[in-house]
């Protein structure tokens, strides 16, 4: 029996949460050019924003960014989360632990900072990466990425024990055998989730993106910032209304393939 | 193999993670300098620069942002806590409904921050909805300035910090035990009194570290402050980004990003303590 007080106060929550959005994506229909202003249905902000060069080069490098920063992260905190899960103790455990754990709990401005003076200092030192851009944004984003796919690989292999990897070995599969047809099934669903949630986290990023590329990296977030700046467009609420339901795609999927994992 | 797959994360964590941070705090001891990049480091022959740190603690201006942000950050975890607990508990309480309800929570934090910041400021405008709504209950024909206020930015900042608040209440709920309360009650305590003296207390290291999810990572927000709270709402985030952006200072922005993290050291460890016993 839940009280009804705590039912109320799940319930404002959750309008609170809620309801911004929805108006949100309801005016994304609006054909008033004020936004927030009903003025009958109409498409014309989605076609305005397919006429958008600027927004649509910056949606395609973030995407791409996105993608290439996720699919580091989970080769990087992939092998990290597994090994901090099942190699047992070894030179170096503790600071690899301290290291995949800290762009967790640093401030993102602190993290942003720090990458944007370790490329300069590189370029500096041996002439790589030349220049700030997409490239230096992708290597901050595949950073944070790992941190996160590292936990989450870690969690996962942690709730599970090793009995399998090890009945599979005893049973005569090679280390790297049992590692491919035991380890890597039960991580996959991990794996993915991470991967799901670090393009998020990349596609969502102003600050890291802020720090580390220069004028030819304007990616999707860095220029909705840019225009929220300036107040609201109803351009920017048919660019939100298309970014939430990718993001509700995203998560669905997640949810799937968790569930799947199971 | 087995010492390839430790090692590359292992580098690639030193560089882009250990190294940086280093560089940070040699930074904060470096001198502003014309040029690109624009310092001239401890070992170009000035030797230490102990003058960014000292203006920290020695100029209103940058201790103030430094209190503010952690005012800002404690207030907007106290305001997160206050909507999570029960939010928490009831979702943990819901039976099959559980899973969507959860959903519905998380999905905001995965629709992208900006958006909701962007819905807010439709919303706080002074043609925006709010006041709309005020106008035609016929308070007031002024439009009241909502946007750029203190409280417009907190509302940003709970409204994009709240899942974070909600999910370590809910795990810890769905490990109570409700006839605990229900005893309490056969027993003659208010449900209020029940609440208070046997549910709050077995929920205190998931509030503890509810309340250290938000807090941290708000103290250094830039963005929301940024687009939703006034101008004299200069919090350390968005004073660092003014020193490297704007001032091209970057030894006091590192400064600032030193000093930012010796505050929150001390949080960021209680934290880690409480993930470990949990």
């Amino acid at each position: 029996m839940t009280p009804r007080w705590l039912r109320a106060a799940l319930w404002a929550g959750l309008a609170f949460l809620w309801l911004p959005v929805a108006l949100l994506v309801a005016y994304a229909f609006s054909a008033d050019p004020v936004p927030f202003r009903w003025g009958g249905f109409s498409l014309r902000w989605f076609s305005a924003l397919a006429g958008n060069d600027r927004l649509l080069e910056a949606a395609w490098l973030s995407l791409r960014i996105a993608a290439g920063a996720a699919t580091l992260a989970v080769l990087l905190g992939g092998a990290t989360g597994w090994v901090l899960a099942r190699h047992g103790p070894f030179a170096g455990r503790a600071a690899l632990g301290a290291l995949a754990g800290a762009p967790l709990v640093l401030p993102e401005v602190v993290t942003g900072l720090s990458l944007l003076l370790a490329f300069v200092a590189l370029e500096a030192a041996i002439g790589w990466p030349a220049g700030r851009g997409a490239l230096t944004v992708l290597l901050a984003h595949a950073t944070l990425g790992t941190a996160y796919v590292a936990v989450v690989v870690q969690s996962r292999l942690a709730s599970r024990d090793r009995d399998l990897e090890e009945a599979a070995q005893d049973l005569g599969a090679s280390p790297a055998a049992a590692f491919l047809t035991v380890t890597l099934p039960l991580m996959l669903p991990a794996l993915a989730a991470g991967w799901l949630l670090a393009f998020t986290l990349s596609l969502d990023d102003v600050v890291l993106a802020s720090f580390t590329s220069g004028p030819a990296g304007t990616t999707l977030p860095v220029a909705l910032f840019s225009m929220l700046r300036l107040g609201m467009t109803p351009e920017v609420n048919a660019l939100a209304t298309l970014l939430l339901a990718a993001a509700g795609l995203a998560l669905a999927l997640i949810g799937l393939l968790l569930r799947r994992g199971d | 193999m087995r010492i390839a797959l430790r090692l590359i994360p292992g580098l690639w964590l030193a560089l882009l993670v250990a190294a940086p941070l280093a560089l940070v705090g040699v930074m904060a001891l470096s001198w502003q300098a014309e040029g690109v990049p624009p310092y001239s480091p401890p070992w170009a022959g000035e030797g230490t620069n102990p003058e960014n740190l000292r203006l920290l603690a020695e100029d209103p201006y940058y201790r103030d942002s430094l209190g503010q942000s952690l005012l800002v950050a404690a207030l907007t975890a106290a305001l997160c806590l206050l909507l999570a607990i029960p939010m928490g508990i009831a979702i943990a309480r819901a039976g099959k409904w559980r899973n969507a309800l959860l959903g519905a929570v998380l999905l905001p934090f995965w629709t992208g921050f900006l958006i909701r910041i962007g819905a807010w400021i439709g919303l706080l405008r002074d043609e925006g909805w709010i006041n709309a709504i005020i106008r035609g209950l016929g308070w007031t024909d002024q439009p009241l300035h909502l946007l750029y206020t203190h409280g417009a930015m907190l509302v940003g900042m709970v409204h994009a910090y709240l899942p974070f608040a909600v999910l370590p209440l809910f795990a810890a709920a769905t490990r109570l035990d409700p006839l605990l309360e229900q005893a309490a009650e056969d027993l003659g305590a208010t449900p209020g009194r029940a609440f208070l003296t046997i549910t709050l207390p077995q929920l205190l290291p998931a509030l503890a570290a509810a309340f250290l999810l938000v807090f941290i990572p708000a103290a250094g927000e830039y963005v929301i402050p940024e687009l939703l709270g006034p101008p004299n709402a200069t919090l350390v985030g968005r004073v660092l980004f003014q020193e490297f952006f704007q001032s091209r200072d970057w030894p006091v922005a590192s400064a600032l990003a030193v000093a930012l993290l010796v505050l929150l050291i001390g949080p960021i460890i209680l934290f880690q303590r409480l993930g470990r016993a949990a």
